[in-house]
């Protein structure tokens, strides 16, 4: 079946409202408008108004309802527009949904979902523009998705509705339009694993998200140059899979991070302290990263696209780690 | 401000009843008082002595169905909810047999059998979680009622207005119960909001909003009966505003610069148990003896209650990591 990134996460919204009555979403402009990125539209005109549940610009207020119709049985899918705005609940999020199970000594469990956009590269300058689930990951008791295929799209918000603490799902804005194949019955997939989307063996590109397919496409050109890159998708960030880091540095011995966050108190700093503290002895070279510039995202084209991970800056940060000879200089 | 007159005295039980529940959240948080002096209670401890008509007036009309969510100044509302005292205690120590295992503390009072929902310490931070239980209970069709207790400092933050336009526009079983205590940790209400009339604002919101004399313990009880009767009835949101008065610190760090002593002395010849014993004395429905019999008993019940919590064990370090996730499967983790 053809799809898009957009459709899949449509259909596994549909599928869990079908599948459990307990489910609702609610959000702003989720309902009449159809969805800021037009993911819920038809829904309204499928489940009705009460489980298709628009909410005020008011994301302290409808989160925190999220937080309490989950602790009063409901299975709540609450969509706030965008990681920028989820800061006007960051009290929510942080002070009651990663913390309510701890401080009640596990007799109240949060089963949340919240979905939000993240992520630059449409000139929607910086206030619409940050790519902050590295920020997320940072929390105990939350646990950070970041869908980048269309498979995840579709299956991970089945596993994430099924877990009982909240779960924070990141769909990156330039993947909405995302086009490819996706079988029918296109299942629950896991949210505590990363996945291999390409094998590899000269260095490993670790990444998530949105710059997965920018990842890939690195991957392509440095087969052109003869170079076998293993492309890492790291799917959750939290909890954050280092088996599978490592297993891949321990196989190319060489990683390069490709992370949308800014370099300074990053997850790739995370994950790079985690390549240093497990494979160091495997490592035939340090650690590289290419990340978001330290800057608020700009709106002009080129600012932007300079500010943000792009394919050619995979490229060199890979060549770098590679012995002479191998891959071509730019 | 005046109020209606104070409603009749119930029959002897009852008003028996009211007076021991207020008298043993008052003892059971002097003790605490002393307890922290010898350092058994850490961290922040937040008194409600002053406030306890508030608790004990209201928290009972509330059915075993209901659910409940107040702030870090919550230990009374947990007794009168039903929390065994040793449990609340055995928390303030930071013990296992505490009610939430002691990771919570004084703040953090939660009980999951009691809808006990919090123990927030993030002032207004409870009132949208409120809303949302409201919300459940409607999706789900339980006539359940949210009570939300809260400072008047929360009226001041966003997520207030938030939860007001929240539970007036979807119509939610929640009754927003405000203790206007007249000082957010120590800045006054006059000099820290506009409109100090809160019955108004949330007025405002097209919440029907009362306020009632929160040292009367009659007063209280009787306010929230009506309140809950139409919340429960299906009349949507209500507002009521305690007007009451603490008469300790904000909490045990608090050196209280703000306030004058002569002013704690006036609200002090307005003490909701001293009024209430001497309306109770003046219909002869209490005698020395039994005011003393049920002195006597919620002093044994305090001292049992720190027996209990002195008895306690500490969490294996070993489990520092645990209930950051769940160990239950979702499954298991439905129905509550």
């Amino acid at each position: 079946m053809k799809t898009t990134y957009r459709e899949a996460v449509r259909e596994a919204i549909r599928e869990a409202m079908n599948r459990d009555a307990r489910v609702f979403l609610m959000g702003e402009d989720v309902g009449h408008y159809g969805g800021c990125y037009a993911v819920s539209r038809g829904l309204l005109e499928e489940f009705g108004e009460d489980r298709i549940r628009d909410a005020p610009l008011s994301e302290a207020g409808f989160v925190g309802a999220g937080i309490g119709a989950a602790l009063g049985g409901m299975r709540p899918i609450v969509e706030v527009m965008t990681v920028n705005f989820s800061f006007l609940a960051l009290d929510q999020i942080v002070n009651n949904a990663a913390t309510l199970l701890h401080m009640s000594g596990g007799a109240l469990n949060v089963p949340l979902v919240i979905r939000m956009a993240t992520g630059g590269g449409r000139q929607v300058a910086a206030q619409h523009s940050r790519s902050l689930e590295g920020w997320y990951a940072h929390i105990p008791g939350l646990k950070i998705l970041t869908p980048a295929t269309l498979e995840d799209a579709r299956g991970t918000l089945w596993t994430a509705l099924e877990d009982p603490d909240p779960v924070l799902i990141f769909e990156h804005v330039l993947l909405y339009n995302l086009e490819g194949e996706l079988p029918d019955d296109a299942g629950p997939v896991p949210i505590d694993r990363a996945a291999i989307r390409r094998d590899g063996t000269d260095v490993s590109l670790i990444t998530y998200g949105g710059s997965l397919p920018k990842a890939l496409a690195a991957a392509e050109r440095l087969a052109e140059e003869g170079v076998s890159a293993e492309v890492l998708d790291l799917r959750t960030l939290r909890p954050l899979d280092t088996e599978a880091i490592l297993e891949t540095v321990e196989k190319t011995h060489r990683a390069v991070i490709v992370d949308e966050g800014w370099r300074s108190g990053s997850l790739s700093a995370e994950i790079s302290a985690r390549i240093t503290e497990g494979a160091f002895y495997e490592l035939d070279a340090p650690v590289a990263r290419v990340c978001g510039a330290e800057v608020p995202t700009p709106y002009p084209k080129h600012l932007e696209a300079a500010a943000l991970p792009q394919v050619e800056g995979i490229l060199e940060a890979a060549r770098s780690v590679l012995p002479a000879g191998r891959g071509a200089r730019g | 401000m005046t109020f209606p007159p104070s409603p009749p005295l119930p029959e002897r039980e009852h008003g028996l009843e009211l007076l021991r529940s207020m008298i043993l959240v008052r003892r059971f948080e002097e003790k605490c008082a002393e307890l922290y002096g010898k350092e058994k209670i850490r961290g922040f401890l937040h008194l409600y002595i002053g406030e306890e008509a508030v608790a004990a007036g209201s928290v009972p009309i509330l059915g075993p169905e209901d659910s409940l969510v107040a702030t870090y100044r919550e230990h009374g509302h947990a007794l009168v909810r039903g929390v065994p005292p040793g449990r609340v205690m055995a928390e303030m120590y930071g013990k296992m047999e505490g009610c939430a295992r002691g990771r919570g503390g004084s703040m953090h009072i939660f009980d999951a059998e009691a809808r006990v929902f919090g123990g927030n310490a993030i002032v207004a931070g409870g009132l949208p979680v409120a809303v949302g239980l409201a919300l459940a209970a409607r999706m789900l069709g339980e006539n359940r009622v949210t009570a939300c207790y809260f400072g008047e400092g929360a009226a001041a933050e966003g997520a207030f207005h938030e939860s007001m336009n929240l539970a007036a526009l979807w119509d939610l079983p929640v009754l927003f119960c405000c203790e206007n205590n007249l000082y957010a940790m120590g800045t006054a209400l006059a000099i820290s909001q506009s409109e100090t009339d809160l019955a108004l604002r949330a007025a405002g919101y097209r919440i029907p909003a009362w306020a009632v004399d929160g040292m009367d313990v009659l007063a209280v009880e009787d306010a929230m009966r009506r309140a809950v009767e139409a919340v429960r009835g299906g009349g949507g949101p209500h507002f009521l505003e305690f007007r009451t008065y603490r008469f300790r610190a904000h909490s045990m760090f608090d050196p209280e610069l703000y306030r004058t002593k002569e002013e704690v002395a006036r609200w002090k010849e307005r003490d909701p148990i001293a009024l209430f014993v001497e309306r109770l004395r003046a219909a002869d429905l209490i005698e020395e003896a039994r005011a003393k019999e049920i002195e006597a008993e919620v002093v044994a019940e305090v001292e049992e209650a720190v027996r209990f919590a002195e008895a306690g064990s500490w969490e294996p370090v070993e489990e520092l990591s645990r209930f950051v996730y769940s160990e239950r499967p979702a499954a298991a983790a439905e129905g509550r």
